[in-house]
């Protein structure tokens, strides 16, 4: 007990510095901790329910995503058929159908069987690491060739799509400009965002939430509008509803399936106003290839209506009355300024591969979590005062040794969790709370040993050395069990449980060093220098 | 200075006298527990049930509960739960899940947003919370599991470091402590959702220190005092750690007590919760956790080595089998 070796005091006196100066950064106010070190950034995040802002977690819609897949695939097997060099290379097929996920046709002349498979071989890709294709090739009845999306393939689809869907949102989200958003995947389907200091999502929803797939396609001029109207319509169109607000008389337009330009092939997006009627209207760039593309399609086409459409709904359908030949074009709709600027926003990033819908929203304005702040630091302050004030009153001076670690111990959370960069929530706060009442707990364990072992009639030295000895080993028992209490919470629990094991088991292990071993060290400290001949316990 | 002693030294109460009385109320209080669970039902968040919630707070005085809950009936979302929060200015109104695809419950979050600011405008909308079917469905699972593990986890840990007996006592008593404070929930009706959770793991890993230091005690009264019944062991183990017991419970008491009356309302059922525990947690360690050890027989020959006792006959302690009759 007494020989606490140079060492220990120094290696212990260091972990305690360390403790203080990262817990510090924490407690400053944002400027003040831009012009420190860049190892001195690291703070502790106050979750979204403490400080305000949104969260909102994402779910891909994977039936959605199969179709989209199955419907590339259907337009890979045309062109692929069509060959590269001229009709001479085409193969003709027919009784294309995409039922039941699959892709069945049938190929007219059989001899061309081997070489259509051979082509349809080179548009699948290998899939993972399995080796196993993304789409499996079959031949039935001689002449009929069934493409089927393997498990593999489409496992592979999906991360495919959620990385990208995760980087586009990435973009959206930074695009307004908001403070640290988090965005990230989880699970195979889904994506979190978490916004700190936002109060209003609906924008940000409306901004991540748009597929934002734009298609420039022909009105078909054929189409009888009576015969639409009862839901027919020429091969090769479409029925294609208008989106809220938008069109005047038919709610829909018949349009040419084949699209003109896709989104892809816009090079810039963003806001603007018309300068005819003033109005808010998207301004949009295509690149080299769309523009020419664009440029010879409504030179064919002047006097004819195109339509511009937004996530399978029409925005408008102006007529053409001269060719465009900048390739450049403005969308216009009933938008807001805000609504244009986030379609800008939204067209620039890219669209998603898979539609994604909101399955989970919590906010908290900034003024409850300010509000939640303050009132839980007095209140903390308070009852740690209160606390200290107990041991004080019951131990004595080892009741002061254990107020110290029990500050230290609190520096200690904090400076863990900001070299973790962890987030401090509500159910976070819980697990403090856990903690110090551990570390209370253990000091009063120790000292009412002291006490027990004084009564035996120990000597001083032994009954201090029999205090912490024997109290250990309880006191190591009930941290282990905590600790494996934690680290299940972890693996099998959801956001608040996991945030409130992340401070768990921080603060256990802290919690066991400050009650146990700095309390030890300043006992130690104190015998060895005073000598007590009595202590008042 | 002379220091305060919460309990007198050399305590002698007999605690076991009370065993059977305390246990009747045990599991009378976990079957009234279960019972009101079952009949009364939890108060369940958005989080487990799925919905929308949304926290307002009127600035210019609450108008009458009644008045709040016929406007929010008004916005066409189903019957609306309205409760109290904390303060007096500050309400949760709440609406069931509504029928329709994912999105559905996003719609209707807007739409009661919306609808509660003009129906209130003064009224502020703290915060809102939507959450769809399928991931309140999923919240239900793993809080149940993540709970379910921990318990048993610790169980098994517990009868690894002790002995079985110990192990069966630690999961009783963690099976009390959570049944009691379900209970809680059912009979004041405070909304339990994932908060709630963390808060019932608190008191879980409280409730568990506690177990712990009584155990440990009444282990190293078995290794020393060999020939001791265990009923007089036991009450000894409890006396000789009572003066923690309360200590610890003081301080408890004391830091959640400040918490709660100072806190931020956000806090509140939390804070409440694990008070209430705390109290069980006292009861439970002093009455509850030892009675099981005599049931089951623990002696001090739980803690010989078996091979060793059987080798060396004259080391081994007969058991006391009046000692072990309840």
């Amino acid at each position: 007990m007494l020989d606490f070796p140079r060492w220990k005091t120094i290696g212990i006196s260091i972990i305690l510095l360390l403790g203080i100066i990262f817990s510090i950064p924490t407690f400053l106010p944002q400027k003040t901790m831009d012009s420190l070190p860049s190892f001195l950034q690291a703070k502790v995040n106050l979750g979204l329910d403490l400080a305000g802002g949104s969260h909102l977690l994402l779910e891909a819609d994977i039936v959605d995503l199969r179709k989209t897949q199955l419907a590339n695939m259907e337009k890979t097997v045309r062109t692929a058929m069509r060959g590269e060099s001229g009709p001479d290379d085409d193969i003709a097929i027919g009784e294309l159908s995409t039922a039941g996920g699959k892709i069945s046709f049938l190929v007219r002349d059989q001899t061309k069987l081997d070489a259509a498979r051979e082509r349809l071989f080179s548009e699948t890709q290998g899939a993972g690491l399995t080796g196993q294709r993304d789409w499996s090739i079959n031949v039935i009845d001689s002449a009929r060739i069934v493409m089927t999306p393997t498990s593999a393939g489409q496992a592979q689809a999906v991360k495919n799509a959620m990385d990208t869907a995760r980087d586009i949102i990435d973009k959206r989200v930074n695009a307004l400009g908001t403070r640290e958003p988090t965005i990230i995947r989880e699970g195979d389907d889904r994506v979190v965002v978490q916004v700190p200091g936002l109060d209003d999502p609906a924008a940000l929803k409306e901004l991540i939430g748009k597929t934002a797939r734009l298609e420039f396609r022909m009105v078909d001029a054929n189409a009888d509008p009576a015969e639409a109207a009862a839901g027919r319509v020429p091969v090769g169109s479409e029925i294609v509803p208008y989106a809220e607000g938008e069109g005047s008389g038919a709610p829909f337009e018949v349009l040419r399936r084949q699209v003109m330009i896709s989104g892809e092939q816009l090079i810039d997006a963003k806001q603007s106003y018309d300068p005819q009627n003033n109005q808010p209207v998207v301004s949009i760039r295509f690149d080299s290839g769309g523009s020419s593309t664009f440029a010879k399609v409504t030179a064919q086409s002047v006097g004819k209506r195109f339509a511009m459409v937004l996530d399978g709904k029409v925005l408008s359908a102006p007529s053409i009355n001269e060719p465009i030949l900048g390739g450049s074009a403005q969308i216009s709709g009933s938008f807001s300024v805000a609504s244009a600027n986030a379609l800008a926003i939204s067209l620039r990033s890219g669209a998603l591969p898979v539609k994604m819908t909101v399955v989970e929203e919590r906010t908290v304005t900034p003024e409850l979590g300010a509000d939640s702040i303050r009132k839980g630091a007095i209140a903390g302050i308070i009852a740690t005062v209160s606390v200290l004030v107990l041991m004080l009153v019951v131990y004595g001076r080892f009741g002061v040794y254990a107020c110290i670690a029990l500050a230290f111990n609190v520096f200690l959370i904090i400076a863990t969790m900001a070299a973790f960069n962890a987030t401090l929530t509500l159910p976070g706060i819980a697990g403090f709370v856990l903690t110090i009442g551990a570390a209370v707990d253990a000091n009063v364990l120790i000292n009412e040993r002291i006490r027990e072992e004084l009564k035996r009639g120990r000597k001083i030295f032994q009954a201090v050395e029999l205090g912490y000895s024997e109290a250990s080993r309880a006191i190591f028992d009930a941290n282990v069990t905590n600790v494996i209490a934690a680290a299940l919470m972890f693996w099998f629990g959801s956001g608040p449980i996991k945030g409130f094991a992340v401070v768990l088991t921080i603060g256990i292990v802290t919690s066991v060093f400050t009650a146990v071993t700095v309390t030890r060290m300043f006992v130690a400290h104190w015998l060895r220098t005073k000598r007590p001949t009595s202590i008042n316990i | 200075m002379r220091l305060l002693k919460l309990v007198p030294d050399d305590t002698n109460i007999d605690f076991l006298r009370w065993r059977k009385v305390a246990s009747f109320m045990s599991f009378f209080l976990v079957a009234v527990s279960i019972a009101l669970v079952a009949v009364k039902g939890l108060n369940l968040g958005v989080d487990f049930v799925g919905g929308q919630s949304v926290r307002v707070e009127f600035t210019q005085g609450m108008p009458p509960i009644d008045e709040i809950r016929e406007k929010v009936g008004d916005i066409g979302l189903g019957e609306a739960t309205i409760q109290q929060f904390g303060s007096d200015k500050a309400v949760s109104i709440r609406t069931a899940l509504p029928d329709g695809d994912k999105s559905a419950a996003e719609r209707a979050g807007q739409q009661l947003v919306s609808g509660i600011q003009k129906a209130f405008p003064t009224a502020k909308t703290g915060s809102v919370e939507t959450v769809s079917g399928k991931v309140s469905g999923e919240l239900i699972r793993t809080g149940a599991i993540s709970l379910g593990l921990a318990i048993l986890g610790i169980s098994i840990y517990i009868w690894i470091r002790f002995e079985w007996q110990f192990g069966v006592g630690a999961l009783g008593r963690l099976f009390h402590e959570v049944s009691l404070t379900f209970g809680l929930f059912a009979v004041t009706q405070m909304q339990f959702d994932l908060n709630s959770v963390a808060a019932l793991l608190t008191i879980v890993g409280y409730s568990l220190n506690d177990t712990i230091v009584v155990y440990d005690r009444i282990r190293e009264n078995l290794k020393k005092y060999r020939k001791m019944e265990i009923v007089p062991l036991l009450n000894l183990s409890i006396n000789e750690t009572l003066s923690r017991t309360v200590m610890t419970t003081v301080a408890m008491v004391l830091a959640l007590g400040m918490l709660l009356l100072f806190g931020p309302d956000v806090i509140f059922g939390f804070t409440a919760a694990m008070l209430f525990g705390v109290f069980i947690g006292g009861y439970s360690s002093v009455l509850m956790s030892t009675p099981v050890l005599v049931w089951l027989k623990v002696g001090p020959h739980s803690f010989v080595p078996r091979t060793t006792a059987g080798m060396d006959g004259g080391e081994r302690v007969e058991r006391k089998d009046d000692g072990a009759v309840v």
